[in-house]
């Protein structure tokens, strides 16, 4: 713990999972912009099909094609936008950076359990980012196939040309193998490293949505890893895992195989995604209203149970694949034995806020966000969890609108909500509320213009991915709802700089913050800011659960730490 | 920095880097599940399949897994070894073990020579089994796909496994375990007995059904 540490030891080869989770959120928001960006690009192609791109969307990328996003463009854009805001900025800022940042401060313990894996964990994922970059250099450009790159589509043979596919590949991979690290830290670190009092039923629950992240990180993660190499060998070394009929010169194999592993990993990641947001809504919810989390053994329970449901019910992405009906309905009840303990979870956020003493800091009204953006995200789920509605709905932009609502919307929320509560104690200075209120609101309003009405176009029939919707009669009439969508998302994408800007002024400028701005009472806020490498000059004994706010045998105050036993404090 | 904490009474007595390597295990087994069944799926979907012992060299590979049997063995006497803080015996078993896994690794990449250089018998196999051609590719149709892929993927683990031995051999040449020390031995010797166990399943697989 040597206080006169090296310039690349301290900021670039750090072994401190502050600094690693530091390092994964700036990672993350630089792909969150890119991603971003090229969001605004698929959707300037939808509204405006085939008109050159105004200099403001950067049109001069697009120089060779005089302008316009050409076909094969199109492809790369809404594939990489898919990979990048998963793998490269939702993974990186909630599971990287507050995976890193909050589960050893929160459960009082000095570091991560391997430190030096947690290093190589982000270096990985760095190198994996460099990979996916360089395949934009590539003479037929990147990856074009999907984000699910299914094969045929994502082979040599019959599929699109170039290597920017087996770059594709690569880079996965690679993030797959800093994720796999990644979660053997978390789930040992959550197992092996807290602190003395600090039970299960003890920790916070933004501590126990990291975790079960992790743990269906490390179960499905080496699945898709599976399904990663055998995609490469079909690229590199010519075999046929995944190609049939008369594209198979001996024999074949099967492209539903690949669907199959990449779903089961695929479906638990939608999940993956989104228990941390769930986690941190929870927690973030007592906080401000300033009373114990509602239900918070059974809040966790309900989550531990989706974990697992999540493991059995990847056939409903397959509907449409020809699968046996009986296999169908099965997949399907399982799917919507979700919705009760999502429900039950939901509702105990709901009852959190009941009667409690509302205070709307900015952290507050994010997570008040993500409760109606995951109620719309969620409701809409149900209709394409059930065959006969999704048989219709499928491939529709109805399907971008939901999974947007519950991956974008509440994962983008989510992650506002815990930049905005941690900011304090990561940088040591406060966010300008004012700005963050503006920003909140521009987003809040723009994010549900533009995704509620792909679920509308998508209901009228409006395929996704479809290059140029102006060609098909029947979406001609919607061609106007498709103008506003890319305008709501030119204001959406506009509004995110007021909170870049405001996040990078007040690292420098913002008022410096007291230890507890936010009076809370788990292990992080007990510690002064800059917190040391090591954390805790003595570890910490827990004593009570993280959510005594308003506890009547505590005087003087609503909240007790974490660390302080009820009888004597106050 | 190393913490030892109370609350973590989980899992019982195991230390916290052997948690971590079974953790491991259960997340490399799953990637192998994922390619085993998934050849086998394709093979049963497929509507013609070699006989194992045309084209492969069962035999010889039936030696392979016997040998690599025996490093397991040897593994255990290591950890016999330094448990009873006998270091001379801790060594030379590591070095068996690392010697028969070199050997495994030696008749692997002589079994890929021969297959990919390829000679008339192997093309009579291969025409017997409906291949063309007198070499054995991973693009030779599914099935040697299946095979390489596999065999390459477990490959690749013995030879991690032996770097991995290799590390701790040199460190127990110069003596840094003994019988209060020696968790790092044991979550080697999980790794490898790990990889053992896998072989026989590819084996079984590959080989002989």
């Amino acid at each position: 713990m040597s206080e006169h540490q090296s310039v690349w030891r301290k900021y670039i080869f750090s072994l401190d999972h502050k600094m690693i989770g530091k390092q994964y959120l700036f990672l993350g928001i630089f792909f969150l912009l890119f991603g971003g960006f090229q969001a605004l690009l698929i959707r300037w192609q939808l509204a405006y099909p085939e008109q050159p791109v105004p200099w403001w969307l950067l049109g001069f990328l697009f120089k060779g094609s005089g302008g316009i996003i050409d076909p094969d463009m199109y492809n790369q854009l809404f594939t990489m936008h898919g990979t990048i805001m998963i793998f490269w900025a939702i993974t990186p800022i909630l599971i990287g950076a507050f995976g890193n940042y909050v589960i050893p401060l929160q459960i009082g313990a000095r570091d991560m359990a391997f430190p030096t894996l947690n290093m190589l964990s982000f270096w990985t994922m760095f190198l994996a980012s460099i990979v996916l970059l360089a395949s934009y250099f590539l003479p037929d450009g990147t990856a074009a196939g999907g984000w699910t790159s299914y094969p045929p589509l994502s082979l040599e043979e019959g599929g699109i040309p170039g290597h920017g596919q087996t770059y594709w590949t690569l880079a996965l991979t690679l993030a797959g193998t800093s994720t796999m690290m990644g979660a053997i830290n978390y789930v040992i670190t959550v197992i092996r490293m807290r602190a003395p009092g600090m039970t299960y039923f003890k920790m916070p629950l933004s501590v126990w949505g990291l975790w079960l992240t992790s743990i269906l990180n490390a179960i499905f993660v080496p699945v898709i890893a599976a399904g990663l190499i055998m995609l490469l060998l079909d690229r590199l070394l010519g075999t046929q895992f995944f190609l049939a009929g008369r594209l198979a010169a001996g024999g074949g194999g099967d492209p539903l195989l690949y669907q199959h592993v990449f779903w089961i990993f695929g479906h638990p990641e939608v999940y993956i995604l989104i228990l941390p947001v769930w986690g941190i809504v929870s927690e973030l919810l007592s906080v401000f209203s300033r009373k114990p989390a509602f239900g918070y053994k059974v809040t966790a329970i309900c989550m531990c149970t989706i974990v697992v449901l999540s493991s059995i019910v990847w056939g409903h992405h397959m509907y449409t694949t020809g699968m046996s009906p009986l296999l169908g309905k099965s997949f399907m009840f399982l799917t919507l034995l979700i919705s009760i303990p999502s429900s039950i979870f939901f509702f105990n956020w709901l009852l959190t806020l009941w009667k409690g003493s509302l205070h709307f800091k900015t952290p507050m009204l994010y997570t008040m966000a993500v409760i109606w953006v995951f109620a719309i995200g969620g409701l809409t789920g149900l209709y394409n969890a059930t065959v006969t509605a999704d048989i219709y709905l499928h491939d529709t932009m109805f399907v971008v609108g939901h999974f947007h609502y519950t991956m974008a919307a509440s994962v983008l929320f989510g992650g506002y909500a815990a930049i905005s509560y941690w900011y304090p104690k990561m940088f040591g200075r406060m966010m300008n509320p004012l700005m963050n209120r503006i920003h909140f609101w521009g987003t809040f309003i723009s994010l549900n213009l533009v995704f509620f009405n792909m679920m509308v176009l998508g209901y009228a029939g409006h395929h996704r991915r479809i290059y140029n919707p102006a060609e098909y009669d029947f979406i001609k009439p919607l061609m106007g709802l498709n103008e506003f969508i890319t305008y709501a998302a030119i204001v959406l994408g506009a509004f995110q700089f007021i909170y870049l800007f405001n996040f990078t002024w007040s690292m420098f400028k913002g008022p410096i913050a007291e230890k507890n701005p936010w009076k809370s009472n788990t292990l992080e806020w007990t510690v002064d800011y800059p917190v040391p490498h090591g954390n805790f000059a003595e570890i910490p004994q827990v004593y009570n659960g993280p959510n005594e706010y308003s506890n009547p045998k505590v005087k003087g105050q609503d909240w007790v730490p974490q660390s302080v036993q009820i009888e004597s404090a106050g | 920095m190393n913490q030892t904490l109370a609350a973590g009474k989980s899992f019982g007595t195991a230390t916290t880097g052997k948690l971590a390597m079974w953790l491991f295990l259960v997340m490399d087994a799953l990637t192998f599940i994922t390619i085993l069944i998934g050849g086998i799926a394709l093979r049963n979907a497929a509507p013609s399949w070699p006989q194992a012992d045309v084209i492969l060299n069962v035999p010889l590979t039936a030696f392979n897994t016997f040998l690599l049997i025996c490093t397991s063995f040897t593994m255990v006497m290591a950890l016999n070894g330094v448990q009873r803080n006998d270091q001379k015996s801790l060594v030379k078993y590591l070095g068996l073990t690392i010697l028969g896994g070199v050997v495994f690794l030696g008749i692997q990449v002589y079994e890929y020579y021969h297959f990919i250089a390829g000679n008339e018998s192997l093309g009579a196999a291969l025409s017997a089994s409906g291949f063309s051609g007198d070499k054995f590719l991973p693009s030779t149709g599914m099935y040697g796909a299946v095979f390489y892929t596999t065999t390459s993927f477990h490959g690749l683990h013995v030879l991690s496994g032996v770097i991995y031995l290799f590390v701790i051999f040199l460190q127990a040449k110069n003596g840094i375990y003994g019988s209060d020390n020696f968790d790092r031995v044991e979550i080697a010797g999980l790794f490898w007995h790990f990889v053992d166990l896998i072989w026989i399943l590819v084996f079984t697989i590959i080989y002989l059904l």
